[in-house]
C-alpha cells in the first residue's frame, strides 16, 4: 500500500509535467496504471471545462445570430454551425492543426499593465491551446443549435407578458428569454456536456503531439496496452474514470436544472431526465 | 495515367497537376473513399442487429438477460466510444487466438500470457503468418467493423428501446384483446409501429456514424485520413512530385467530403420523415 502511495506522489501529476519523468516500462503494476491514467484525466477535465465554459457564451451568441432576421447576422452563424456540426471532430482536429502549423512563427507582446506577455503563434500548434480552440468551436456549434431550438420554443405568451410589462432590449432578453431558453435546453445541453468530455479523448490521437509524454487518460491507457499487450486492464480503468465523471456531470447539471426550474409550480417542475432516445449529436 | 506523365520534372501548371492527382498513391486515396462507404453500408445494418438484440434483451422477462441488455445500452453513455474502438479489436483478436490456441495446440502447456507477452502457437495465429496480404486487410477491417457494430449497436439499442416504449399502450392492449400471444404482439404490432418513433433517433445516429468513420484510422486501416496525412506531407526533391506541406489542403478536401455527405443525408432523412409521418397520430402527421 505504501508503495502505491509512492506511485501516487511520483506519477499523480505526471501528465502536467511534475514528478517522475520516465514512465514505467517493465513490471507495470495495477497501481501505476490507475495513477497514471487518473493523472491523464487532468487533461480531459481541463479541455472539457474550458471548452464548455467559453462555448456556453459563444453558443448563446450563435443561437441569437441564427435566430436573427438580418441576413448578415444569421448567414455566418448558420454556416459556422453547419460546418462544425456537419464534419467529424477528428478531421477538424487534423485540419486545424495543419493550418496552425502553416502560420508564420510570430510573437506578439501584450502589455497587461503589470506584466508583458508574449503571445506566440506556435502555441496554437500545442494541444493546450490549439485543441482547446477546436473543442471550443465544436461545442459552441452543437450547443448553439440546441439553444437555437430552445429559443424557437420559448412560449409566445412569455414574450407578450414581457412586452406588457414594458421590458425591452437587454432587460427582456436577460430576464425573460434567456432563463426560459436555458430551462428548455438544459436536458439536451447536459447530453452535449457529456459528449464533450468524451470528445476530449480524441485530442492526442490527432496531429497534436503529446509533448514529453504528457497526455490524457486514453493516451496513457493505450501506452499501457501497447507495453503490456493486455487491453483488459487499462481500458476498463479509463471506462471506470469516465463513468465516474459522467455521474458527476449529471449530478452537477441536475443541480443547475433544479435552479432553472425552481420558479415553476411543483407539479410542472421537470427532473433532469437525460434523453436517451433522441441522441443529439 | 496520361502519356505525357512519363517525366514529371518537365511538366508545369495544370499538366503537372493532372499527373500529380493520378499517381498510383492517389488512386489508393480515391479507393479509400469507397472503403469508408463500404464501412458505412456494412456497419449500419450490423449496428441495427446489435441494437435490436440489445433492445429486445432489455425488455426480456428473464432478469439476467434484462440486466445484460440494460448494461449494454447504458455502458455507451458513460464511456467514450473511442475506448471501445481501441479495446474491442485487440480484445477480440486475443480472444480468437486464445480459443484457437486451446483447440489447435492443446499439447502446448506453456501459459499464453507470459509477463508482457501474449504467446500463441503459430497455427493459432490469426491470420496465419503465411496468409497473403489481402487476408490481413480483410481481417483488420472485419475487426474494425465489429467494433463499429458493437458501439453503434448500443446507441441504436437506446433509440429502439425508446421507440418500443413509445408505441401507444392502447395498440398493445388491442392486440391482447384479439388474443394475440406476446410474441405475436411483438412481431405484428410493436415492431411495425415503432419505426416512426425511432426515425428521429436513427437519423441522428446515421449522422453520428458518418462522423465516426475517420476513426478507422486509429484501427490501423489505410483509410482517407491515412492517405491525406501520407500524401499531404512535405515531399522533398527526391520524390517525383515534390511539394511543400499540403496536409491542410488534403484535410480541407476531407472536410468538404464529410460536409456534403452529412448535408445530403440530412435532406434525404427530412424527406423520409415527412413521408413516414403521413397519417400518423403525431403532431407532424396531423399538420400534413
Amino acid at each position: 500500500m505504501s508503495s502505491c502511495f509512492q506511485t501516487l506522489t511520483d506519477y499523480g501529476l505526471r501528465s502536467i509535467g511534475y514528478g517522475e519523468r520516465l514512465l514505467p516500462k517493465a513490471d507495470i503494476t495495477l497501481c501505476e496504471q490507475f495513477v497514471l491514467i487518473g493523472s491523464g484525466m487532468i487533461w480531459n477535465i481541463y479541455f472539457a471545462i474550458l471548452a464548455l465554459l467559453f462555448g456556453f457564451f459563444f453558443a448563446t451568441v450563435l443561437a441569437l445570430g441564427k435566430n436573427s432576421k438580418l441576413f448578415l447576422l444569421n448567414a455566418p452563424c448558420r454556416a459556422f454551425i453547419f460546418i462544425f456540426r456537419g464534419s467529424p471532430l477528428f478531421i477538424q482536429f487534423f485540419f486545424a492543426y495543419d493550418l496552425f502549423v502553416l502560420l508564420p512563427r510570430l510573437g506578439v507582446d501584450i502589455d497587461l499593465g503589470f506584466l508583458v506577455v508574449t503571445v506566440e503563434t506556435r502555441w496554437l500548434t500545442k494541444a493546450w491551446l490549439g485543441a482547446l480552440i477546436v473543442l471550443f468551436f465544436n461545442t459552441s456549434a452543437y450547443a448553439g443549435e440546441i439553444f437555437y431550438g430552445a429559443l424557437r420554443a420559448v412560449p409566445s405568451q412569455d414574450l407578450e407578458s414581457a412586452d406588457a410589462f414594458g421590458f425591452t432590449g437587454i432587460k427582456k432578453f436577460r430576464r425573460i428569454v434567456l432563463p426560459t431558453m436555458l430551462r428548455l435546453a438544459w436536458p439536451s445541453y447536459t447530453n452535449e456536456a457529456i459528449f464533450m468530455f468524451h470528445a476530449t479523448t480524441l485530442v492526442f490521437f490527432t496531429g497534436f503531439p503529446a509533448w514529453q509524454q504528457k497526455g490524457d487518460a486514453i493516451y496513457y491507457a493505450s501506452y499501457f496496452a501497447d507495453k503490456t499487450f493486455n487491453p483488459f486492464v487499462p481500458y476498463p480503468i479509463v471506462g471506470f474514470y469516465f463513468i465516474l465523471l459522467t455521474l458527476i456531470i449529471i449530478g452537477l447539471f441536475g443541480l443547475i436544472n433544479r435552479h432553472l426550474n425552481k420558479h415553476l409550480p411543483t407539479n410542472e417542475r421537470k427532473r433532469l431526465k437525460i434523453n436517451k432516445y433522441n441522441l443529439i449529436r | 495515367m496520361f502519356s505525357y506523365c512519363v517525366d514529371p520534372k518537365t511538366l508545369e501548371g495544370l499538366m503537372w497537376l493532372s499527373c500529380y492527382v493520378t499517381t498510383a498513391k492517389h488512386m489508393s486515396f480515391y479507393y479509400s473513399f469507397f472503403v469508408v462507404m463500404g464501412l458505412l453500408s456494412l456497419a449500419a445494418p450490423l449496428a441495427m442487429a446489435f441494437g435490436f438484440a440489445g433492445a429486445t434483451a432489455a425488455r426480456s422477462s428473464l432478469k439476467i438477460v434484462r440486466a445484460f441488455g440494460k448494461g449494454y445500452l447504458a455502458m455507451i453513455r458513460g464511456i467514450p466510444d473511442i475506448v471501445f474502438f481501441l479495446f474491442i479489436p485487440i480484445a477480440l483478436d486475443q480472444a480468437f487466438e486464445y480459443l484457437r490456441h486451446k483447440v489447435l495446440c492443446s499439447d502446448v502447456t506453456e501459459a499464453v500470457r507470459q509477463g508482457n507477452d501474449f504467446v500463441v502457437c503459430a497455427a493459432a495465429k490469426l491470420p496465419l503468418n503465411t496468409a497473403s496480404e489481402w487476408v490481413h486487410d480483410i481481417y483488420g477491417f472485419s475487426l474494425a467493423l465489429l467494433a463499429f457494430g458493437f458501439v453503434f449497436g448500443a446507441f441504436a439499442g437506446n433509440v429502439l428501446s425508446g421507440a418500443m416504449a413509445a408505441v401507444p399502450k392502447a395498440q398493445i392492449e388491442t392486440g391482447e384483446a384479439y388474443g394475440f400471444s406476446s410474441s405475436q404482439i411483438f412481431r405484428r404490432i410493436l415492431i411495425p409501429q415503432m419505426w416512426i418513433y425511432a426515425l428521429p433517433g436513427l437519423s441522428n445516429l446515421w449522422m453520428i456514424l458518418i462522423k465516426a468513420t475517420p476513426l478507422l484510422f486509429l484501427l490501423g486501416i489505410e483509410d482517407i485520413v491515412y492517405w491525406a496525412k501520407e500524401l499531404g506531407g512535405i515531399k522533398t526533391g527526391v520524390y517525383e512530385y515534390p511539394h511543400p506541406d499540403w496536409r491542410a489542403w488534403y484535410f480541407g478536401v476531407l472536410m468538404i467530403f464529410y460536409l456534403s455527405l452529412t448535408y445530403f443525408s440530412q435532406s434525404f432523412l427530412d424527406k423520409l420523415s415527412a413521408r413516414l409521418s403521413k397519417g400518423q397520430a403525431t403532431m407532424a402527421g396531423k399538420t400534413v
